[in-house]
């Protein structure tokens, strides 16, 4: 064992550096998968359509996206929505029917059996739903597991799996076996084999789906805690819609396996794409996500400038001291530039839900298209 | 009034239903047709053939075996193929029985005397299981020689071990294939299903023809039966492996030789411990009747007592066997908890004083061994000691005195039956045009069945006639048929009983298991004890040989009718008659037509067995086959028979099987770990 390729590294070295590029992803179920990927004459119909026409289950359909190097890229979408086919198919235990997946500008997709086991062993792992762990090794051995195959004898790795089972709060539970302990215990367990092999980049497919509610939280938490601490991108799959707004820089919304919108959770909430992201978002308590550029008014005449003042990026829910508190409308900053103002009277808007005429529209179609549904 | 008009608005008009399905009309029809053909035309072209008759292709047959016995030495064939397997096979045989049994040398003592061979393999049992099957195991092995039947017990020993060693060899490395290529796995299974449909005294006569007789065609035989359950079991344990385990190893990078040892083999171990296990028994069983083909041990015995019909020397010898069965099978059904629980449990600790136990043990292994090679009382089982003459005796005794005292109540409950409802049935199908019995099982397999179970029956009773085994084999079809309705009586009312309660399963599960592991020999014993030699006897014999699988299957079916479709009879206030028949046991029909296709092939093999002991018809032309080179031919066609009436009844059977489970969809198939044979869970 190399103490280098084991030490968790350090942050990102730039902004704009991209651990994944995933451009017109494919994947199609079936006889025919490769003539419908290719074919034009499919553009125009729907997954259902073509489902019937040829008997083919199209999964994800040209889908192209980047991560940036650290960032925590979350794909959301109902269940069937083909999220768990797209991240599978970035290591290809999926094989995509066509399109090109990039890793750190290696082509994934030209790569022999024995180097996409390299780039599965050392640079990218997976945390699994169903955690996938092995029911007759104990803990340390799950750990150990990825390490073994690499060929890592057993003092070097039992070493590394102890490190990491102090990482993901384990310690004490090296002996146990899975079936000992519970669900989210277990997922630590899937989560440090995943740490073990100190990979570039971590894919969860709805990893804390499986747990209780408050175990999903502290399993959130400590997602968040790692990725702070040692940053990893990390691509996470959930349907959940609380959870990616939690974790994710940014956020893909697939439906029937198409991408929908791709953008941070403010844009998603404030700028929904089409009706059906804005029904999804729809629940969110707005104050909580949306910031101060999606609530700006004009710059009234005479505004005082000795007044109080935020950055445009504050969450509204940080601002409302701020603004309760100033008799006149604050100004809202980006950078240094002045790009309107908020008064109380928009923070309580957001707060009773009241969306601003265009939106309630939309937003009442939808509620009777709901309606529409249930009946 | 008022609800009658508002069902009349409100109601969604019911489909279109018969009371009667038609299918059942047409049964009935057939059978009246049936019947008053046989009024009609009693004796006509009924295709009679007397025992001793035979028919040209009989003789051609006879032919075949003279040419072989004259050329197989010349023939390219015969010398490279088959003479080799056999000369292969036979070495082994060879070395085991010189181990155990007799060399040639002076006293003809095996290398290892009774001594040794009981401390070697009770300590092999202590290593592999624990020290209760250990114990068990030696309280067997002594008892082989206080039985006096100590020789004939090693010489099946030795055979079933070389018999496991092979299967093992081949089956292992084919299940493993079958398990992770799915077209290896589609080509095997109906071969597998194939085999393990053949009664096992099928496979005798043309492997005879093609190995001759004696040890080795014993034990390749054995092979042939035994090596199903662990090909399927090893195949079935790797496929169930889940998908989310085997897809996570893949994520960490591993190779295809790398996620066999380290996921898919650890994980499919359970289910290659049980396939061991029924192969284990299955070579036991099979053992047994390859005496047969001179297969010497226990099943000579048994056979030569059979015959001669010494009921106390068969029934010294068959309880050898049961108890061989019972230690082989505890032994390794130890030895499958053990790898379960040592991975769990083990300490370094423990794991040195379990090496250090053993070790000493070994050395008391060693000295047995050595005692047993310098001692003649350690070699060879005491003469004086040995009790099984005198239990044979005083067997017969009993037997005897049983039959004459309640010869009232077993000769009028064999003769009534025999009188009553073997001789009609009997009759009916020996008796009417076989034209008419041919269209009345077609009717049954076209309603029961479908289309393709109707042709395939046909194909196949062509096919008897073609071999001249016409009436031989309805008279077989008879008692089975017989013995089947008989024993799908019994398991239903046992099985029912079973499904619904947890207590009753706990208390028949252990006794079912174990009689499932008998050979089917063994079974004839008792009643011929009690009956004397007659179909009846056969019948009997073939009910409790069959009945023990098809309980099990119907309680394992009732067992799993969703707790909230019987909650919800009982909620709408069903009484527990109309839970039965109304909730579980439509709910179960998959499982009670798996039971009935289980049950109907466990009682033709059982049927056959019977030839030994009166049953007649083909068992009698087979085993006759066995004995008189004129009968030879004819004996491989009575085979050939009733290796049609098995696939006939299988097909008929296993169709409506997949009936039904279009109707009630069943998440388990019973067939993958219930192999048709004698197993344990």
């Amino acid at each position: 064992m190399s103490a280098t390729t084991l030490t968790p590294t350090a942050s990102a070295t730039s902004d704009t550096a991209v651990d994944f590029a995933v451009r017109n992803l494919w994947k199609v179920f079936g006889a025919d998968a490769q003539r419908i990927a290719s074919d034009p004459s499919f553009t125009g119909h729907s997954a259902a359509e073509i489902l019937e026409e040829t008997g083919c289950v199209t999964a994800v359909r040209d889908i192209s996206f980047d991560v940036a190097h650290g960032e925590v890229f979350v794909v959301m979408g109902l269940s069937g929505s083909g999220k768990s086919t797209l991240v599978r198919c970035l290591t290809r235990l999926i094989e995509p029917t066509s399109g090109q997946v990039m890793l750190e500008g290696q082509d994934i997709m030209k790569l022999g059996a024995k180097e996409l086991r390299e780039v599965r062993r050392r640079r990218v792992s997976m945390v699994f739903q169903h955690f996938g762990l092995l029911p007759f090794r104990n803990v340390l051995d799950n750990i150990a597991f990825g390490l073994e195959i690499r060929g890592i004898g057993t003092a070097a790795r039992y070493e590394r799996a102890r490190e990491v089972i102090d990482l993901v709060g384990l310690h004490g539970y090296e002996e146990r076996f899975p079936d000992q302990l519970s669900g989210g215990m277990q997922q630590r367990v899937g989560l440090a084999r995943a740490l073990a092999s100190d990979p570039d980049v971590l894919l969860f497919d709805e990893p804390f789906s499986a747990l209780d509610p408050l175990i999903r939280r502290d399993m959130q938490a400590e997602v968040i805690r790692l990725h702070r601490d040692m940053g990893k991108t990390m691509v996470f799959i959930t349907h959940d819609l609380s959870e990616a707004l939690k974790l994710g820089d940014r956020i893909l919304i697939m439906r029937n396996g198409e991408l929908v919108q791709i953008g941070t959770g403010d844009e998603l909430v404030g700028a929904p794409a089409d009706d059906y992201v804005a029904d999804f978002v729809s629940d969110v308590d707005r104050t909580q996500v949306l910031t101060l550029r999606w609530v700006v008014a004009p710059v009234p005449e005479g505004l005082p400038t000795d007044g109080p003042g935020l950055p445009a990026t504050t969450v509204i829910v940080d601002a409302i001291p701020t603004v309760l508190g100033s008799t006149v409308p604050v100004r809202v900053f980006d950078g240094d530039t002045l790009i309107g103002v908020v008064d109380r009277d928009a923070i309580l808007r957001e707060i009773m839900g009241v969306k601003p005429a265009a939106v309630r529209h939309g937003g009442a179609s939808r509620a009777g298209a709901r309606a529409g549904r249930v009946g | 009034m008022a609800v009658t008009d508002f069902r009349r608005q409100f109601a969604p008009r019911p489909p279109r239903q018969r009371s009667i399905p038609r299918g059942v009309y047409a049964i009935a029809v057939a059978l009246l047709v049936w019947f008053v053909a046989w009024r009609m035309f009693n004796g006509v072209w009924t295709l009679p053939l007397q025992s001793a008759e035979v028919t040209p292709l009989h003789l051609w047959l006879n032919e075949v075996n003279a040419w072989v016995r004259d050329n197989r030495d010349s023939n390219v064939l015969f010398v490279l193929v088959f003479d080799s397997i056999r000369i292969g096979v036979g070495a082994v045989a060879a070395l085991f029985a010189q181990l155990f049994v007799q060399t040639d040398v002076g006293l003809q003592l095996p290398e290892i005397g009774w001594l040794g061979v009981v401390a070697l393999v009770t300590w092999v049992a202590a290593a592999v299981g624990n020290y209760r099957v250990a114990i068990l195991t030696a309280v067997g092995f002594t008892a082989f020689g206080v039985l006096g039947v100590f020789t004939e017990a090693m010489w099946t020993f030795a055979l079933t071990l070389t018999a496991v060693l092979f299967s093992v060899a081949i089956g292992l490395p084919l299940g493993i294939w079958a398990g992770v290529n799915k077209r290896v796995n589609g080509i095997l299974t109906p071969i597998l299903d194939f085999m393990q449909t053949l009664p096992s005294f099928v496979y005798l006569a043309p492997l005879a023809l093609l190995f001759l007789i004696g040890p080795a065609s014993a034990v390749i035989a054995t092979i042939i039966y035994a090596v199903p359950p662990i090909i399927r079991l090893t195949a079935h344990g790797i496929r169930s492996v889940p998908a989310t385990i085997a897809e996570a190893a893949d994520s960490l990078g591993v190779s295809k030789r790398q996620r066999l040892m380290t996921v898919l083999l650890p994980l499919a171990r359970n289910s290659m411990v049980v396939g061991l296990n029924q192969t284990v028994m299955a070579a036991l069983a099979m053992v047994t009747i390859a005496a047969l083909i001179a297969g010497p041990g226990l099943g000579q015995l048994v056979v030569q007592a059979l015959q001669s019909l010494n009921v106390g020397r068969a029934f010294v010898a068959g309880f050898a066997i049961v108890v061989m069965a019972i230690v082989l099978d505890r032994v390794t059904t130890a030895a499958s908890r053990r790898a379960e629980l040592s991975a769990r449990h083990s300490t370094p600790l423990r794991r040195r004083r379990r090496i250090i136990a053993l070790g000493a043990g070994l050395l008391v292994v060693a000295a047995a061994v050595y005692l047993s090679r310098s001692v003649l009382a350690a070699a060879r089982f005491p003469a004086e000691a040995a009790v099984g003459e005198a239990l044979g005796a005083r067997i017969n005794d009993v037997s005897a005195g049983f039959q004459n005292t309640f010869s009232v109540f077993t000769a009028s409950l064999k003769d009534g039956f025999t009188i009553r409802v073997i001789n009609p049935f009997q009759g009916l199908l020996t008796a009417t045009p076989f034209l008419v019995v041919m269209l009345v099982i077609l009717v049954i397999a076209v309603t029961v069945g479908g289309i393709r179970a109707a042709v395939i029956s046909t194909i196949c009773l062509l096919l008897i006639i073609a071999v001249g085994l016409w009436e031989d084999a309805m008279i077989t079809l008879a008692s089975t048929l017989i013995a089947t309705v008989i024993t799908m009586a019994l398991a239903l009312a046992v099985g029912v009983i079973m499904g619904r309660s947890d207590r009753v399963d706990r208390w028949l599960r252990p006794g079912l298991d174990a009689a499932q592991t008998m050979p089917a020999f063994v079974y004839l014993v008792p009643f011929l004890g009690l009956f004397g030699p007659s179909r009846f006897t056969a019948i009997v014999a073939a009910i409790i040989y069959a009945a023990p699988v098809a309980i099990k299957i119907i309680a394992e079916g009732i067992a799993h009718v969703s707790a909230e479709a019987v909650e919800a009879a009982q909620s709408t206030g069903a009484s527990p008659w109309q839970t039965i028949s109304k909730v579980q046991i439509p709910l179960a029909a998959s499982s009670i037509t798996l039971a009935a296709n289980q049950g109907l092939i466990y009682v033709l093999s059982m049927v056959v067995v019977g030839g030994l002991v009166g049953g007649g018809a083909l068992g009698y032309a087979v085993v006759a086959g066995f004995s008189q080179n004129a009968l030879f031919g004819k004996g491989l066609a009575a085979g050939v028979a009733i290796v049609l009436l098995g696939i006939m009844l299988d097909r008929i059977t296993q169709a409506a099987v997949a009936r039904r489970r279009r109707i009630v969809p069943v998440t388990r198939r019973v067939r993958d770990v219930t192999a048709p044979l004698p197993v344990t869970h």
